[in-house]
């Protein structure tokens, strides 16, 4: 359980969030560069000291201004990741890695340095400097040094940002088995809506340091008030969905959600795996019939249930399929002539190759979110 | 054929005496000055700064007649560490000593000062982070990432203590065997007749000297930059 009630001015800008949330699995702080993240993961972690308010993690009190507390940074055992990783430059890999391990309380250590070198993968890499590293190496060094502190969270403030698409998807698979295997929690800091639909379960939206809104993944993101945070370019669905199939002759898995089924290219999941979608506006096509002869191989029957009203070239309608929703962007000419409103059955086309890994996530357990008005209970 | 006499020895002993003592006692005054000067603010800051500084645009002369005002037998200071302690400063190599540090000072604060603001901070923050108090922090941190600054510090501290002329001559005297180092042992020379002789072999071995503290540093420092890197 992660509560926070803090404010803070800092400079010209002002941090005033508010937000609790269950810590199972990944939480995604969202929000476009200068909102305020990773001012307010500072203030987690104790390096900037909020005016007021209260932290709590798991009901251990960090920071309570009314009541004088205030821990220092290195009583909070919040691990953290930085962006430029900071790894010591005068320190081998070992030692860079046991530098938190070995100041960790005894009673707190329930990781050892073979098990977090083994997930890692960093067993090659003990003996060398940070300095003879590769970006992707030091990220993965950086991430083991914090989890071995044997932190009650951990923190990462956009620990891919720095690297380029390889490295990136060289360190993604090492965070995903951190957060499967070890359930460690975690606060993830990013504006990248793929990375963030590919590892998290509970998104909080993070606009001009104030928490806008926290929910699941698939609810935040389906909401048409909250697309001017969830951005224009990335706007999409998630959908929750099963593997259903696989069809070995073309390398595709079928999936199942509430409204019908999707094949995608292969996915390498056992059938009944929960999975999370993510299929963009400007990927899914309409049509008022099923059309024929056509390379598109989902056509999902639905109900149109909204129509944006925009001004410009395209407009964003939201598709109710079987309960679950679909974003379409079309131009506002295809409406006019389509005569497309609000109730009008549909059929949503969605190219199958447009579903690509980083549209993939798997859904880790439960949650429950408990966020002042946004307060939801998913199903 | 280059045998030492006995009085060159004892200007050699003595003065890398003073250098040591010098350099020893400069270190962690001028650590803590350079932690003031790079990493607190303060009201008075400049004044401090300056005063750090003052050394490196006196005379030296200056300053060995201030020490003296200040430390002599009826000195502010002095008169006050003569009656309660018995130490006396003035004419003695500690003196010299005292004298070669005020005047190191500020190259040995400038050096710290350099490799203290060229420390990362945010590596500071991270060991934070993970556990560490402040003070583990400087001396698991901080202050292996400055080694290579004080070592800087350390050798600049001790030529110019090697050097040391005019502050030890005004505060310490020219006594032989007691504060009469090699640059003091040459002027004699330099003032006696037929000392040309001599005080080319002392230059020489001033030279010798130098060049040996400094291919020491080198390798000091080739050392730390190879833990630092390998």
């Amino acid at each position: 359980m992660l509560e926070i009630a803090v404010s803070a001015r800092l400079g010209t800008f002002t941090v005033d969030a508010r937000l609790s949330c269950e810590t199972d699995g990944i939480v995604a702080f969202f929000g476009r560069s200068g909102a305020g993240k990773t001012s307010l993961v500072n203030i987690l972690a104790g390096l900037v000291k909020p005016d007021r308010g209260r932290i709590a993690v798991n009901g251990d009190v960090l920071f309570d201004s009314a009541r004088g507390i205030d821990l220092v940074p290195e009583r909070r055992r919040l691990g953290y990741v930085f962006q430029e990783g900071r790894l010591f430059p005068h320190l081998s890999v070992r030692r860079n890695l046991m530098y938190g391990y070995s100041r960790a309380p005894k009673s707190a250590l329930n990781l050892s340095l073979d098990q977090v070198v083994d997930l890692l993968g960093l067993a090659a890499l003990l003996g060398r400097r940070p300095r003879d590293l590769s970006g992707g190496e030091k990220q993965r060094v950086a991430l083991g040094r914090a989890l071995l502190a044997n932190p009650r969270l951990l923190l990462m403030d956009e620990p891919l940002a720095a690297l380029d698409q390889q490295r990136k998807d060289e360190v993604l698979p090492f965070i995903e088995r951190l957060r499967d295997e070890l359930g460690t929690p975690i606060v993830y800091v990013s504006h990248s809506m793929a990375e963030i639909v590919r590892l998290a379960d509970t998104l909080v939206l993070i606009s001009d340091g104030r928490v806008e809104a926290v929910g699941t993944v698939e609810d935040l993101t389906s909401r048409l008030d909250l697309r001017p945070l969830t951005g224009r370019y990335e706007a999409g669905a998630v959908i929750s969905a099963r593997v259903a199939g696989q069809d070995q002759d073309y390398a595709l898995t079928e999936l199942a959600f509430s409204g019908g089924r999707l094949q995608v290219p292969h996915v390498d999941a056992p059938l009944g795996t929960e999975l999370r979608v993510r299929v963009r506006a400007r990927d899914v096509s309409l049509a008022l019939q099923p059309p024929k002869n056509i390379s598109i191989l989902n056509m999902i029957e639905c109900e149109i249930q909204d129509v944006g009203e925009e001004e410009g070239p395209q407009v964003d309608l939201r598709l109710n399929a079987g309960g679950t929703a679909i974003w379409a962007r079309v131009t506002r000419r295809s409406i006019a002539e389509m005569g497309l409103r609000r109730g009008t059955r549909v059929y949503a086309l969605v190219k199958a190759v447009a579903i690509d890994r980083s549209s993939l996530g798997r859904v880790a357990g439960m949650r429950r979110f408990l966020a002042g008005s946004m307060a939801r209970e998913p199903d | 054929m280059f045998e030492l006499s006995a009085l060159e020895r004892e200007a050699i002993e003595l003065s890398l005496r003073v250098a040591f003592w010098s350099v020893l006692i400069s270190l962690p005054v001028a650590l803590a000055t350079a932690w003031l000067l790079a990493r607190v603010e303060f009201p008075g800051k400049t004044l401090v700064n300056g005063l750090v500084h003052l050394p490196l645009v006196l005379p030296p002369v200056v300053v060995g007649y201030l020490l003296l005002l200040l430390l002599g037998r009826y000195g502010i200071v002095g008169r006050w560490l003569y009656e309660w302690f018995g130490i006396q400063l003035p004419f003695t190599w500690q003196g010299a000593a005292l004298a070669a540090a005020v005047m190191a000072f500020p190259l040995v604060v400038r050096a710290m000062r350099l490799s203290l603001e060229n420390v990362d901070r945010r590596l500071e923050l991270a060991a934070r982070t993970l556990g560490a108090s402040p003070m583990d922090v400087f001396a698991s941190v901080t202050l292996p990432l400055m080694a290579p600054g004080i070592l800087v510090g350390a050798v600049l501290g001790f030529a110019r203590s090697l050097g040391e002329f005019g502050a030890t001559i005004v505060f310490a005297s020219n006594i032989p065997g007691e504060t009469r180092t090699l640059p003091l042992a040459l002027y004699s020379l330099t003032q006696t007749a037929d000392g040309e002789g001599p005080a080319l072999r002392l230059a020489v071995i001033s030279v010798v000297i130098s060049l040996g503290a400094l291919a020491a540093s080198e390798l000091m420092a080739r050392r730390l930059h190879m833990q630092a890197s390998a």
